[in-house]
């Protein structure tokens, strides 16, 4: 919160931060008055210009929110009127002209957010999954096009490209912007929610250290889920993910280590947990148990949630983990799934029933099953073996910090003498 | 309002389990209700099912001639069976109509808008 006793320093960042906070709000409305997001975005990008050229010197309006829109707003009426300067187009212009406050109609529906519907619109099957990921961090989350491109090593052209492209679409196939009806919000939901929940994941996959775009997903995606949150408060997955995420990020500081490499949550220094966000997910997914819509994002929370609770591996109520993976297994049967709880039940029945378990799972390409094969087989005191997995885990991690730590344990398992001098550097 | 084609495709050579008579009149009923439905909905242009892509033909402008050729135009495994123009509200709409007729006729549909004459 913004200090009242001091004069807010409005330097272009900060102007920046304050534009990109507002962004979402200020261009969903903007689309529903004007029914184009080009409009709209050229719109707000004017508001940044005349937001900078006088907020320094004017200082902070009090509302920044209502005056970025209402500004970009007159500037989109001006451009119009402009443009059909001498043509008939007036007419269509005199709907939109100032106090007509609401030239739109809202339409019925639970929710009038405007930023409800942007998402929707975002987040449409109908376009492709990287289109969606691309446009609601661009439209809702308000990164410009650089920053998308660069938070998912794709090349600025091609980001801009792809931007367009859905834009495009979105226009001429005429995808709604409108929350979904009762029938199909189920589904649409859970898009939203995978386009969430896929923002966070790729800004963890950025190594630690401050790396900026990796950070800015993961604050992006909890911010995202934290309004979905407040839009719908009835959709109990939405809550399950804000919650997923929080005790995710709860374990950031703790997850890697100084050199950038992984800490696995066994080896991981608790102390370094951040209690507020685990205090707030463990809220949030009491109040999913009592509701009892139990889903797939909700279960996940709750796993996370038993994990928070205690103070070491050996602290781990593991039965309540198994038992909620076996719940979590009835409604999203993946062989990952099997995966992670076969990993929970070695921790009640011991690594010797497990490991058979998992070689049945087929999933000989994923990175995970190695790792968890090997650390099974470290665990039954079979070094070469464990060093074998560790190798393969290595060469298919997706990670940076995955695959430093995961070969840095082949050579400690292939090596148990010589490696105890490198385990001290 | 806008104008979308709904275009139903097929795959030459993956024939679907033969239906009977008693089947192929079922779906036949089901399709005319269909486009019973889209007419009274206002949803309705124009929709038909296509020979075979053997029965075509290609005329084009070559050397400054009209050429007629037999065949159809690209040789693919995947051919153009049927299709629906349908006025729908939004894409939604569309989408609506384009999954109760994959539903009943068990090939996939693309929907694709077309241009209005003012985007021409």
């Amino acid at each position: 919160m913004r200090d009242a006793d001091v004069a807010p320093e409005l330097d272009v960042a900060e102007v920046g931060r304050i534009f990109r906070e507002e962004y979402g709000r200020s261009v969903a409305t903007l689309i529903r008055v004007f029914g184009d997001i080009d409009v709209a975005e050229d719109a707000v990008q004017d508001a940044f210009v005349e937001a900078l050229r006088r907020w320094p010197r004017d200082g902070l309006p009090p509302n920044p929110g209502g005056w970025i829109t209402t500004t970009a707003r007159n500037r989109a009426i001006d451009g119009r009127r402009r443009a059909s300067r001498g043509l008939q187009l007036l007419s269509e212009v005199a709907v939109l002209m100032p106090g007509n406050e609401d030239p739109l109609p809202e339409e019925a529906g639970p929710v009038r957010d405007d930023r409800l519907r942007l998402i929707f619109t975002c987040c449409h099957p109908a376009l492709s999954t990287e289109a969606q990921v691309a446009l609601t961090l661009r439209l809702l989350g308000g990164l410009t096009t650089d920053e998308v491109a660069r938070a998912f090593l794709v090349a600025v052209p091609t980001m801009a490209q792809r931007l367009v492209r859905a834009k495009r679409k979105i226009k001429a196939a005429q995808i709604p912007f409108r929350v979904p009806q009762d029938q199909e919000l189920p589904d649409r939901v859970r898009a939203v929610l995978t386009v969430i929940y896929l923002i966070y994941n790729a800004g963890a996959e950025s190594p630690a250290g401050g790396h900026r775009p990796g950070d800015d997903l993961r604050g992006e995606a909890i911010r995202l889920v934290r309004l979905l949150v407040s839009l719908m408060p009835d959709e109990p997955e939405a809550a399950g993910l804000l919650a997923l995420l929080l005790l995710t990020e709860s374990r950031r500081a703790a997850r890697f280590a100084a050199d950038g490499s992984l800490v696995l949550l066994r080896d991981q220094d608790r102390g370094r947990w951040d209690r507020v966000m685990i205090n707030e997910g463990q809220t949030i997914v009491r109040a999913c148990l009592r509701r009892n819509q139990p889903g797939p994002y909700q279960l996940q929370a709750a796993i996370n949630a038993v994990h928070a609770d205690a103070d070491s591996v050996e602290a781990t109520d593991w039965s309540q983990v198994v038992a909620l993976y076996d719940q979590l297994l009835a409604v999203a049967p993946t062989p990952v799934v099997a995966l992670n709880r076969a990993i929970a039940v070695s921790e009640v029945d011991g690594p010797d029933a497990v490991l058979a378990l998992v070689d049945g799972l087929g999933l000989d390409g994923y990175y995970a099953y190695h790792a968890s094969r090997a650390d099974l087989l470290r665990r039954l005191n079979r070094p070469d073996e464990a060093a074998d997995a560790y190798e393969i885990a290595a060469l298919l991690a997706p990670t940076v910090a995955e695959r430093v730590f995961l070969a840095r344990q082949a050579r400690r398992y292939r090596h148990p003498l010589k490696s105890r001098d490198t385990s001290t550097e | 309002m806008r104008k979308y084609l709904l275009s139903v495709h097929s795959v030459a050579g993956e024939v679907r389990n033969p239906m009977t008579d008693e089947e192929m009149q079922e779906t036949t009923k089901h399709v005319y209700a269909l486009q019973e439905e889209m007419k009274s909905a206002g949803a309705w242009v124009f929709g038909g099912r296509l020979h075979e892509p053997d029965t075509a033909t290609v005329v084009r402008v070559s050397n400054g001639e009209v050429l007629t050729t037999d065949g159809p135009f690209a040789e693919s495994k995947e051919h153009l069976a049927g299709f629906y123009i349908v006025e729908a509200a939004d894409l939604d709409a569309a989408l609506v109509w384009a999954s109760r007729t994959t539903a009943i006729v068990g090939a996939p549909i693309e929907v694709r808008p077309f241009q209005d004459e003012s985007e021409a």
